[in-house]
């Protein structure tokens, strides 16, 4: 990224010069093959010749105990979910990514803010306040929509773990059962995304075909990046 | 600007600097409440059970920065308000809050964050019925705090914003930057003024007398009968 872009006031103590480095984001509702993909591109993007680095949701230092703490309780309203997550997206940026990006490496981020807008709104949570407080983060590079219907995810997420709570949308019952509420609560998802994505302009990813060939898409978005300053 | 609570409870909130005697009206005026017989909900600042262990975390290794030290802290106030103040607001409690958003307009914008960004946040809470503002003289405030407390901590002394290495010149300091954002949310929040300076007694009268007449021909949640 030549240029520093925020989507609003960014940080205005912080005086970042350049980042010579670029931000990937990989989007998507759960089960789309993210964390795969992410795999397959450190691999491809090192043999390059570049550096990589890469993050996720609520893994930062500060969060990562507390926020599992909260969900383990499942006493977390929508508005201090929205901002816990939040929290935990600013710690990165600062303390992982913006760093990163500054030394010159390729940031690989599996999913940014955009999932957690659409979590919060299906929440109940009101879109214009969602995304007001991501004025601090960094306008990506590329931002990588994988998209899948329910029926395509579905295998994916019993053989992976099985129907969990959050994924489900349990807090907000969507039904009386984890399976018809996942059902519901991935669709309202992917309606939010469909949303997003105009919005943020998401390069969108057939993500119902074959690992190699989403794969192969992505490495196509991706490569002219290579060039660029 | 802050949506106007239009809740059957009362909102009534006490703000200052570090020193500034407000926590001693606020809890002056909990016990008179109480015992006039009306249903009260005491918050207090930074108190929430959910977010705790990560804002000692983060305070003891100096993990926060001022974006994190605000969003932290507003999920803190979020928590309290979605499972307490606002369904007991609506049920018609006098909420007092030792502290309120403005602490954080004060104390983030000095930090560094964006005015306007941290107003946004906290445009879910609503304009409470009175806001006390306890206005004080810097060195008053700043005296009474070194004199009761044995140590400054890192946070309070806003040295996380690198300002002196002495660490009462960066309480100080700080506590300067907070006093003028205050005093620029005078009008924009509609303070109501209580000189610091006057005898505890007389700032509590007068704090009742307001509250009083706020209060004059009001009628809340009734409180259980215990005979």
């Amino acid at each position: 990224m030549q240029k520093v872009t925020y989507y609003g006031a960014g940080f205005p103590y912080i005086h970042i010069k350049e980042l010579p480095g670029k931000l990937i984001v990989l989007e998507g509702t759960d089960g789309v093959g993210r964390s795969t993909q992410i795999q397959l591109l450190k691999k491809w993007i090192e043999e390059e010749g570049f550096g990589v680095s890469d993050t996720g949701l609520a893994r930062s230092r500060l969060t990562q105990k507390g926020l599992d703490e909260a969900k383990a309780g499942h006493t977390l309203g929508p508005l201090t979910m929205s901002l816990f997550y939040a929290t935990d997206f600013a710690d990165r940026l600062e303390n992982l990514i913006i760093p990163a990006l500054e030394a010159g490496f390729y940031l690989l981020s599996d999913r940014y803010f955009y999932s957690i807008i659409a979590r919060n709104v299906v929440r109940g949570v009101e879109p214009d306040w969602a995304r007001k407080i991501y004025g601090f983060a960094l306008k990506p590079d590329i931002i990588l929509y994988l998209k899948a219907d329910v029926n395509t995810i579905l295998p994916r997420v019993v053989h992976g773990g099985g129907f969990n709570y959050w994924e489900s949308g349990m807090d907000i019952r969507c039904a009386d059962n984890l399976y018809d509420s996942f059902v519901i609560y991935q669709n309202k998802l992917i309606q939010q995304f469909d949303l997003i994505a105009e919005e943020y302009g998401f390069i969108t990813i057939d993500a119902t075909r074959s690992i190699q060939e989403v794969f192969q898409d992505l490495q196509k978005n991706i490569r002219p990046l290579f060039n660029k300053p | 600007m802050l949506k106007p609570n239009t809740h059957k409870g009362k909102l009534i909130v006490v703000e200052g600097i570090d020193g500034s005697g407000k926590s001693t009206q606020i809890d002056l005026l909990h016990r008179w409440l109480l015992s006039a017989g009306y249903s009260v909900y005491f918050s207090e600042w930074n108190s929430s059970e959910v977010v705790k262990s990560t804002t000692s975390e983060g305070k003891k290794k100096h993990l926060l920065s001022p974006t994190t030290f605000s969003l932290i802290h507003v999920t803190d106030f979020a928590d309290r308000w979605e499972n307490h103040i606002l369904p007991l607001l609506k049920a018609g409690v006098i909420i007092l809050a030792d502290r309120y958003a403005f602490t954080a307009f004060a104390r983030d914008v000095a930090r560094g964050v964006d005015p306007q960004w941290i107003r946004d946040i906290y445009s879910f809470a609503l304009q409470p019925d009175i806001v006390f503002y306890f206005r004080i003289p810097l060195d008053v405030a700043v005296e009474r705090i070194l004199s009761a407390r044995a140590k400054l901590k890192y946070y309070e002394a806003g040295r996380d914003l690198g300002l002196s290495d002495d660490k009462v010149i960066s309480f100080k300091l700080f506590q300067k930057m907070i006093m003028d954002e205050y005093e620029k949310m005078v009008g924009e929040f509609n303070f109501t003024i209580i000189d610091g300076e006057l005898p505890l007694h007389v700032k509590q009268h007068q704090v009742r007398q307001i509250v009083q007449d706020a209060l004059q021909g009001w009628q809340g949640l009734p409180t259980p009968k215990v005979n």
